[in-house]
C-alpha cells in the first residue's frame, strides 16, 4: 500500500470526526486545527488501528501532531515505505 | 503599607521575568473563577471542623451526613482500631523517619503485610505509603522499555501516572470493551512483555468490570494481569477480596493493588501477589524505596482493621442494603445514575452540566449532606457527577433522610 492509498483511507476515516469541515492538508494539526479532545483522539485512533490492524501507542501518538505525520506513521506501522 | 510586604491582590511583577510558567493553568483558573462568580460555595475547599462518626461531621457549623468519603465499612472509629493505633503511637513513636528498606520497617509494617497476605490468601504483600504510590511504583517498575501496557481508558489517575513514569508502550482500550482489549493484545509484537491493567470497580460511575471474560482473554495472549480493587475491598466477594474473587478469577490475577484509605479506614497502599520473584520489587521500586514508610500508628490501625474486615459479614450486608436503597430511591425520584442497577457502594448521580452540578452540590450541603462533586477532566465523557459512597454505618433512617434531601435539592435546582 503506497502513501496515496493510506492517505485516502485515513481521509475517509477522519470525515465523521471533522465536525467543522476543515480542509485537510499534511500540515493540519489535530489539537489546533481540528480541535480534537482526548475522547475524540481515542475514538479516531481506534478506527485507524482497526482499519490498518496496527497499534498506535500513546507514546507514538505524542509524536504525531499533524495529518502528514499520521499518514507517515501508519505507513511505517503497516510495514510500508509510505 | 510598608515596603516588602506582599499583598495577595497585588502580586509582585518580577523584573526581567520570562514567560510565566503558570500561564498553562489559565484554562483551569478561568473555569474556577466562572464557577465561583456564579455565587456557589467552593466545592473543592470544604473543611470538616469536627468529625463525629464515620457518617457525620460538622461542616461550616452544620451537622452534616457524610455520603462521599469512601469510608465503606465505617472502620475509622472502630474501638479496636483506635486502641491499636493509640498503643502503637505510644510504644513506637509518631513516625519512622525512614525508608522501608533502611530504618523504616518496624514490627507493625511486617504485621500489616502478614494481615494482607492472610486476607487475600496470597504469598506476598508489599505496603506503600499511599494507594497512589502503589500503582505508581508497581506499574512503572514492572513494565519497562519494549513492554506493552494494555489498559482501560477510564483507569484511575494513579494508573495513568504509573504508565507515564515508566517506559513501556501504553495502549488504552474503550471502557470495559472486551473485543477492543483483545484486538490490541493480538496486535502486540511477538516476544514483547504484556501487562493488562483493570479495575474491579470504576470509581467514577461505580460500575464493575467483566473480569472473568477480560482476564481469560488476557491470559490467552500471555499477559500478566493487574487488578486495582481499591473500591471493592472488604465488601465485594465472599471474603471481601474484591470483584475478581466475586467472579471466581482471583487465582488468575497476578497482582492486586489496593488501598487503606477506603474500607480499611486509614491511609496507605499495597500490592499482593503470588509471583515467586515478587520480593525483589522492594529493592527496585523507586516509589517504595525513596519515601518514608507509614507511621507505626497507621500500620497498626490498618492491620487491626484488615483482620476485622475478614469477619465483616454483617457490615457487608448493611452496606449492600444501604446502597440498594439509595440507588433504587434516586432512580424512582427521576435522577440519572451511572449504572442501571446497584453494582457497588458508589452511586453516581449524573448532572446536566458543571454549573447545575455545583448548584445541586451546594443545595445538598445546605440540607446537611456531603457528596463528592466530580468534574471534567477526571470524569468519563466529560460528565459532571455527584458521587455518593455509602457506609455500612449509615442507618436505614439516615438513608431515608438522604433521599428526602436529594428530592428537595433536585427540585429546587430543577434537575428532577
Amino acid at each position: 500500500m503506497d502513501r496515496a492509498a493510506i492517505d485516502s483511507r485515513i481521509r475517509t476515516l477522519i470525515e465523521p470526526f471533522n465536525k467543522k469541515d476543515v480542509a485537510i492538508t499534511d500540515a493540519t494539526t489535530f489539537a489546533g486545527d481540528l480541535e480534537f479532545d482526548s475522547l475524540t483522539v481515542m475514538d479516531f485512533v481506534a478506527e485507524i488501528e482497526d482499519e490498518f490492524d496496527v497499534i498506535i501507542s500513546m507514546n507514538q501518538q505524542a509524536e504525531i501532531e499533524n495529518y502528514g505525520q499520521l499518514v507517515t506513521a501508519v505507513g511505517t506501522l503497516a510495514g510500508n515505505d509510505a | 503599607m510598608s515596603e516588602g510586604v506582599s499583598e495577595a491582590d497585588r502580586p509582585e511583577v518580577l523584573a526581567g521575568a520570562g514567560p510565566d510558567l503558570f500561564s498553562k493553568f489559565d484554562g483551569v483558573i478561568g473555569m474556577r473563577t466562572a464557577l465561583l462568580d456564579s455565587g456557589v460555595t467552593d466545592p473543592f475547599n470544604l473543611v470538616m471542623e469536627k468529625v463525629l462518626s464515620p457518617t457525620r461531621a460538622i461542616c461550616s457549623g452544620r451537622d452534616t451526613i457524610l455520603l462521599g468519603t469512601y469510608n465503606y465499612m465505617g472502620m475509622t472509629f472502630d474501638p479496636d482500631v483506635i486502641a491499636a493505633g493509640t498503643q502503637a503511637l505510644a510504644e513506637y513513636g509518631s513516625g519512622t523517619t525512614g525508608s522501608r528498606v533502611l530504618n523504616g520497617t518496624y514490627q507493625g509494617h511486617r504485621e500489616c503485610e502478614d494481615a494482607l497476605r492472610e486476607f487475600y490468601g496470597m504469598d506476598h504483600a508489599m505496603v506503600f505509603s499511599t494507594g497512589y504510590q502503589a500503582n505508581l511504583g508497581i506499574i512503572s517498575t514492572m513494565a519497562g522499555k519494549g513492554d506493552y501496557i494494555v489498559l482501560d481508558i477510564d483507569s484511575h489517575a494513579s494508573i495513568w501516572d504509573g504508565c507515564a513514569l515508566g517506559n513501556a508502550e501504553v495502549v488504552p482500550f474503550k471502557h470495559n470493551d472486551i473485543d477492543a482489549m483483545e484486538k490490541r493484545l493480538r496486535r502486540i509484537p511477538e516476544g514483547a512483555g504484556k501487562l493488562v491493567i483493570l479495575e474491579g470497580v470504576y470509581s467514577m460511575l461505580g460500575d464493575i468490570a467483566p473480569l472473568r471474560e477480560m482476564i481469560a482473554v488476557a491470559k490467552k495472549y500471555g499477559a500478566m494481569v493487574l487488578v486495582d480493587e481499591a473500591h471493592s475491598m472488604g465488601f465485594i466477594g465472599p471474603n471481601g477480596r474484591g470483584v475478581a474473587e466475586d467472579q471466581g478469577v482471583l487465582d488468575q490475577v497476578d497482582f492486586v493493588i489496593g488501598t487503606f484509605s477506603k474500607s480499611v479506614g486509614t491511609v496507605g497502599g499495597f500490592c499482593v501477589s503470588n509471583h515467586p520473584k515478587f520480593e525483589i520489587l522492594r529493592l527496585v521500586c523507586r516509589p517504595y524505596v525513596f519515601t518514608a514508610s507509614l507511621p507505626p500508628s497507621v500500620v497498626a490501625t490498618a492491620a487491626t482493621s484488615i483482620r476485622k474486615l475478614m469477619h465483616g459479614a454483617d457490615k457487608r450486608a448493611r452496606l449492600w442494603r444501604n446502597s440498594r436503597t439509595l440507588h433504587t430511591g434516586l432512580l424512582e425520584q427521576g435522577f440519572r445514575l451511572g449504572t442501571s442497577e446497584t453494582q457497588s457502594a458508589i452511586v453516581a448521580v449524573i448532572m446536566p452540566d458543571l454549573e447545575r452540578g455545583a448548584m445541586m452540590w451546594e443545595a445538598l450541603l445546605r440540607e446537611g449532606l456531603y457528596v463528592n462533586l466530580a468534574r471534567p477532566p477526571a470524569t468519563p465523557a466529560n460528565m459532571t457527577l455527584l458521587r455518593c459512597s455509602l457506609c455500612a454505618e449509615h442507618s436505614e433512617d439516615e438513608v431515608e433522610t438522604i433521599l428526602g434531601m436529594f428530592q428537595r435539592a433536585g427540585k429546587a435546582v430543577g434537575i428532577i
